[in-house]
């Protein structure tokens, strides 16, 4: 991947067209299109090159970005695209990612967002450096812009003058604003972009290397155990500090409220500790809730309805086919419980976290804490997978307050499974109805509504929402969660059909207190809205007696959502399938938010009809992403998205009685294990240069569990219609067919 | 004092011999190619090899392990010099967040070393202990194969 | 015949077995007896017309499919990793190996052509389709007990299926089909079970399944040398690849006694707090038994309840009066006790304090050892099979996971561990047979291909 050094034609060329430009973005092409005066991407928000790029007086690079690391590979995109507009090899950008001190604010690293925000703002922001150093040296060695070369981190003359980066800002700020539109390279000319460079992350993950804030080992560090209640109304009465803090390596018991914790010197003890703690903590029970259905629960509970198309009185047709659908309380359930590490020290915070949102978090944790922002620090290091809003953010939380009662010692708090399961908020349970009309063939009017908690209580500079603030001597409410408005949405993301039909009504039930704590799951309401509304478009093919690929490309005008369908489709083999007995093949398509990534699924399946078990053999999938910045990211992202949603749709669901989480091991929470995950998983891209990134990460996630459905009732016959589609079901429904 | 044998090593670690081998890697020898996913014994997060075994350090007591020989993720490869398996699992790109690959790396290599060329329903029952919840199922199964490549090819 | 390989847990896989060496001077007895067998062969009935796939009623066919879960027809007639019914699995006897047959309606290579009177008499005498007897790996012994009407529902179920074509290896059995007429003129007792009228209606159902369909006794009853199941020793307990099922009658190992709703809560989800999990050749009974109507599996379950009737419980006084009272916590209690540094892995107490208790005495976490059959049974061979395999529950669903410890441990620590087991928390005899099972247990790990 290393470019030849020597000089190449095609940079040339560039250069001599210097004046003339390159790509420059349509910025109306983004849905949240900004006046074309702002900058692009992040940059409106931190329109300074220098929050994004600097270079040392040696000619080292640093570039900043105020997204993280997820495994998404994050990283190595970012790195690719400062690379490019820099001209320089990737191996010589050091990145730091967010960081309160030190990166820009760029919120949550969510939704997909990172490449059309923190993406855009890099490239255009290293482009815009680029085109000062070219000035700076174009001036300094008098000679037209034209008339140079960049390599190495170097620019030279056709006589071989040279100035280093670091030689050419010696004396120079890059602490200006940026421009609305950059110089960029063109796509044809690209080195980096649009390369699968390999993750400039993986080789220390494969090696020991500390890769996660798991791994951080500070001097003088103690280890803690945070000491939940078996709920979260539950209240601390009594414990017994002091025969605790005898205990083997102890150092402290901490105690605010019913926040409890345990210190000690090495981390068995404090586990130890934690354990004795539990033993001999009493606490104050509420009254149970009550709720043990999640459906039930959700039908009864306060809601406000949101019409987010359509008229506001309901359509009265004569349906052709209507539906109900269900999808249950789920877990993120990372594979590595949370963790942070916090230092109380001159009165000055610091937190290592894994939270996707470092400034929001350390507004949090200030009025939790009731401390200045600016004496805060929060500082991301890498997790485990975390899908969403998992733990992360409590654990920070956990580990700030333990913190402030070690001033001096650095705490890392290590939440244990259980904890993670048993307290992270969930993905909501949900529940829809499909409503359509079908004449001659073709889909005239169509109502959907859809049920559901809310899909953000992320604790946005709010301390309420941090777990411990609820458990405080002077507790913290959480404030009403909000729903999240069109065109992202929340638990009406993907509500509205992107199809073109005549009349489309669609009404969002906000329920704003379901039974469980609930916030962001891997692509929100999406998973649940595609599920129900790609099943439902299989239903109204069938009544229509066509094929559901040919169903769907007539009931669609993007172009882009039609070459995504028909690759997936020819990939397949889709109109050669050879029919079998128990075998099925199932289709789903769906345009994330509607407005960024488009990600069409084909599946085959084998039923055991006996055990009703459903055996996925093969899935090919087309992605269309935009600008692909590096294509084995966005298929390695894919496949895993897939797979993780066939995981969801085929097991998962929480469990709970009407005092606590039953879910709280693996071993109560299966998920997917290597015997039953595919033969085989194609991912193919569509690359699109040089126009808007539309992100990747969650756009799998509902057009795979309804090619799963889909599948499922082109094999036996049988639609199901809640998730998880587990063999019982499968077998109860044959048995009815 | 326990005296543990870790990557061609002798260690002694003061700590109680109750103790899980996971935390005595992590927190006294600062290893951290193991990891706690879950110290139940249900996700392989933690997973070592004790006499060429795959074993979850997180349920093992350093008690019965004393004098054995064990090796973890650390043991099988450095970055400059990146063992088979590593290096497959790197040429694959079989990694997302990258936290249960090294119970992946290490199982693999028991996997392989009794024996060398498996076939898909071996690798997928050998690897079916470790759980990966980002979905990179189908790349570690790819980084496996060819791994058992340089195996076969005395190459490992 | 000594049936082995039930449909087994993922770990598990069938490897042929060493012929026994008194198998070997029995072969001398049957080829004697051949020779006048010979002279008794069966014949082939009347040709039938093949039949093809049958629709038949959905609610015969549904009937159909909870008999043979409680038959474990699949168990054995799916081979590993194959598809279901289709055969192929390879079941491993001192007398040979012989293969799973493909019960799909493929008219070449599964029971496409018979009909329901020929899968009766197979059911009921044994006799193939072309009248040559059947090895009674296949459990007509039992089989032979169901009535008509269930047999002619299972078989109504299995013709439901798709056919599937599949050739299955051949047989590699040393004793030839000829001589079973003679095995079963010493011990094969055809014909259905006459009613008891001292119990009542749902007690003989719980007969009629135990004693037929659930062929129970094939596992839990002591077998001759000529591998017939002892008729005078009822339940009392048996081997089966390499564990022990044990005696369900009045010789109950359990420490505490089990009741009908242990029972029933135990064959449908494969555990219970108060006795323990179902392992080995045991899970996919109970497997099965999940998708069965839940009434016969509590006539199964009074059946077996009453003959343990008169079983003395040796309830140990550490036994813990109520194990799973704390349902809200997170129950994390028990931290094995700081022993010092003299403590060594041959330390049966500190292995097991530090190594087990963590989850053993934990609520909700796996069962007080005190009350668990695997250390009160007179093999230490499921002790050593659960030890170094784990519990694993089917994929996808919930169910109890106990890491496999045949890596962490090595065999003098696990005898240690064993005899500490057997000594402190039984407070039984000595096991005789520790090592031993140790070994085979080993062999039978290494057997498979390894992982």
């Amino acid at each position: 991947m290393t470019p030849s050094s020597k000089f190449q034609p095609s940079r040339r060329r560039f250069l001599a067209e210097s004046g003339a430009l390159v790509v420059s973005f349509a910025l109306a092409r983004y849905a949240d299109a900004q006046p074309a005066a702002s900058a692009p991407g992040s940059l409106a928000k931190a329109p300074n090159l220098d929050s994004w790029i600097r270079v040392d007086a040696d000619g080292a690079i640093t570039v900043f970005t105020g997204k993280v690391e997820l495994g998404q590979g994050l990283k190595t995109a970012i790195t690719q695209i400062a690379a490019e507009e820099l001209f320089v090899e990737p191996k010589s950008i050091r990145l730091v990612t967010a960081d309160t001190a030190r990166t820009p604010d760029e919120g949550q690293t969510a939704g997909s967002n990172s490449m059309k925000d923190s993406g855009t703002a890099v490239m255009n922001a290293a482009a815009q450096v680029r085109e000062m150093l070219v000035g700076l040296a174009a001036t300094r060695f008098g000679v037209e812009r034209n008339a140079l070369l960049l390599q190495d981190g170097a620019i030279r003359t056709r006589d071989g003058r040279t100035a280093t980066y670091g030689e050419l800002v010696a004396n120079q700020s890059l602490h200006v604003a940026a421009q609305a539109q950059s110089s960029l390279v063109e796509a044809k000319a690209r080195r980096y972009i649009g390369k699968s460079m390999p993750r400039v992350d993986i080789p220390a993950k494969v090696v020991g290397g500390a890769a996660y804030v798991h791994d951080l080992r500070l001097p003088n560090m103690v280890h803690a155990r945070v000491v939940r209640p078996p709920n979260r109304s539950a209240r601390l009465t009594m414990i017994d500090a002091q025969t605790i803090e005898k205990m083997p390596g102890m150092v402290k018991v901490v105690r605010n409220g019913s926040f409890l914790a345990v210190v000690a010197e090495r981390e068995f003890q404090a586990i130890g500790a934690m354990r004795a703690a539990n033993r001999a903590a009493k606490w104050d029970m509420p009254q149970a809730r009550g709720a043990t259905d999640a459906y039930a629960a959700l039908a009864a509970a306060p809601h406000e309805d949101f019409v987010i198309q359509g008229d506001k009185s309901p359509i009265t047709k004569a349906w052709t086919r209507q539906a109900t659908f269900r999808r249950p309380y789920q877990m993120h359930a990372s594979i590595g419980p949370s963790c942070a590490v916090a230092l109380y020290e001159g009165e000055k915070l610091t937190v290592w976290t894994h939270s996707q949102g470092v400034y929001p978090l350390r507004g949090s944790i200030a009025e939790m804490l009731k401390m200045p922002l600016e004496r805060i620090r929060c500082v991301h290091m890498e997790g485990s997978g975390c899908y969403g809003h998992n733990g992360a953010d409590d654990a920070a939380a956990d580990a700030a307050l333990i913190a402030l009662a070690l001033p001096g010692r650095p705490v890392r708090v290590q939440w244990m499974r259980e904890q993670e399961h048993a307290w992270e908020p969930y993905g909501s349970a949900m529940t829809t109805t499909v409503q359509a009309v079908l004449q001659s063939g073709s889909i005239t009017d169509w109502q959907f509504e859809v049920t559901s908690g809310p899909h953000s209580t992320r604790p946005e500079r709010k301390g309420g929402y941090l777990a411990a603030a609820w458990l405080l001597q002077e507790p913290m409410a959480p404030p009403p969660p909000q729903p999240i408005p069109q065109p992202d949405g929340g638990g009406d993301r993907n509500s509205i059909p992107l199809y073109s039909i005549p009349n489309v009504r669609v009404v969002h039930r906000f329920v704003r207190d379901p039974t469980l704590r609930v916030s962001a799951l891997r692509s929100l309401g999406a998973y649940m809205n595609v599920f129900s509304i790609e099943s439902f478009m299989d239903e109204l093919a069938a009544a229509a007696n066509a094929d559901p690929v040919a169903f769907r490309l007539r009931h669609l005008a993007d172009t882009r959502a039609q070459d995504a369908i028909k690759l997936a489709a020819e990939r397949f083999g889709w109109s050669d399938f050879k029919r079998r007995p128990g075998k099925g093949r199932g289709f789903a398509f769906a345009r994330y938010k509607n407005h960024a990534a488009y990600a069409a699924i084909a599946m085959e399946v084998d039923v055991d009809r006996d055990g009703g078990r459903i055996d996925v053999t093969r899935v090919v999938a087309a992605i269309d992403s935009g600008d692909a910045v590096n294509p084995d990211g966005i298929r390695n992202q894919t496949e895993g998205g897939i797979v993780q949603s066939l995981s969801w749709t085929l097991y998962e669901a929480v469990r709970f009685d009407d005092k606590t989480i039953e879910s709280r091991d693996w071993a109560s929470y299966p998920i997917m294990r290597f015997a039953s995950v595919p033969r085989s998983v194609e991912v193919h891209v569509i690359e699109r240069p040089g126009t808007p990134f539309l992100g990747t990460g969650e756009a799998a996630q509902g057009p795979t569990s309804a090619a799963l459905a889909n599948a499922l009732a082109d094999a036996t016959g049988v639609r199901i219609r809640e998730i998880p589609l587990t063999p019982e079901r499968v077998r109860a429904a044959l048995s009815q067919a | 004092m326990i005296t543990l044998k870790v990557n061609g090593q002798t260690r002694n670690v003061d700590a109680d011999p109750a103790t899980p081998l996971l935390y005595v890697l992590r927190d006294h020898l600062q290893l951290n190619g193991a990891k706690y996913g879950c110290g139940l014994g249900q996700c392989g997060a933690c997973t070592v090899l004790v006499e060429g075994e795959a074993v979850f350090s997180c349920i093992t007591p350093i008690l019965v392990v004393q004098e054995r020989s064990i090796r973890t993720l650390e043991g099988l490869g450095t970055a400059e010099h990146p063992g088979a398996v590593q290096q497959a699992f790197i040429d694959e790109q079989a990694a997302q967040c990258g936290y249960c690959i090294p119970g992946m790396i290490v199982r693999t290599q028991a996997l392989l070393e009794k024996n060398p060329a498996p076939t898909d329903e071996e690798i997928r029952k050998a690897l079916n202990a470790s759980l990966c919840r980002c979905g990179t199922h189908m790349r570690i199964l790819r980084a496996v194969r060819r791994a058992a490549q340089s195996f076969k090819a005395g190459k490992a | 015949m000594r049936r082995t390989s039930v449909e087994k847990p993922p770990n598990l896989s069938a490897g042929p077995k060493i012929v026994a060496r008194r198998a070997l001077a029995l072969v001398g007895a049957m080829l004697f007896a051949l020779a006048g067998a010979c002279l008794i062969g069966q014949q082939a009935l009347q040709a039938q017309t093949p039949s093809t796939r049958t629709v038949s009623d959905p609610a015969v066919v549904a009937k159909g499919a909870a008999l043979a879960a409680i038959g474990n027809c699949a168990s054995c007639h799916t081979a590993e990793g194959g598809k279901t019914l289709v055969g192929g699995r390879a079941l491993d006897t001192p007398f040979g190996t012989v293969y799973s047959t493909n019960l799909t309606p493929d008219p070449d290579t599964g029971i496409g052509r018979w009909s329901a009177r020929e899968f009766r008499r197979a059911m009921h005498q044994g006799i193939g389709r072309d009248g040559r007897e059947l090895y009674p790996a296949f459990p007509y012994d039992h089989y032979t007990r169901v009535i008509e009407e269930d047999a002619d529902a299972i078989f109504a179920y299995l013709m439901s299926h798709d056919p599937v074509r599949a050739k299955i290896p051949e047989n590699r059995m040393i004793v030839p089909r000829p001589a079973v007429t003679f095995w079963k003129s010493l011990y094969f007792k055809p014909g259905p079970l006459p009613p008891d009228a001292t119990h009542d209606a749902q007690w003989n159902r719980g007969r009629y399944l135990v004693e037929g369909l659930g062929h129970c006794g094939a596992c839990h009853k002591p077998r001759n040398a000529l591998g017939a199941e002892d008729p005078q020793r009822a339940l009392a307990g048996g081997r089966i690849e390499g564990w022990s099922a044990p005696a369900l009658n009045a010789q109950s190992p359990a420490p505490r006694a089990w009741t009908v709703e242990n029972l029933t809560t135990y064959l449908r989800t494969g555990f219970d707090m108060q006795h323990g999990v179902a392992a080995g050749a045991m899970a996919p009974v109970t497997q099965n038994l999940a998708t069965v109507p839940e009434a016969d599996v509590r006539a199964i379950a009074v059946y077996i309840a009453s003959q343990m009737r008169g079983a003395r419980p040796a309830e140990s006084p550490t036994a813990s009066s109520n194990p799973a009272s704390e349902t809200a916590q997170v129950a994390e209690d028990a931290v094995p006790d700081s022993f010092g540094a003299a403590a060594t892995g041959t330390d049966g107490s500190a292995v097991y304090k530090s190594a087990c208790a963590g989850c053993h005495e934990r609520a909700q976490r796996g069962i007080p050892l005190s009350l668990s059959t695997t250390i009160t049974d007179a093999t230490s061979a499921n002790l050593v099979r659960i030890t170094f395999e784990g519990v694993t529950p089917r994929e996808g669903q919930a169910g109890g996971i106990m890491p496999a410890f045949g890596g962490a441990l090595t065999d003098r620590q696990m005898t240690a561990l064993a005899e500490y087991l057997r000594k402190e928390i039984a407070h039984a005899p000595p096991w005789s047979d520790i090592e031993r099972e140790i070994a085979k247990a080993r062999d039978e790990q290494k057997g498979k291909k390894p992982s």
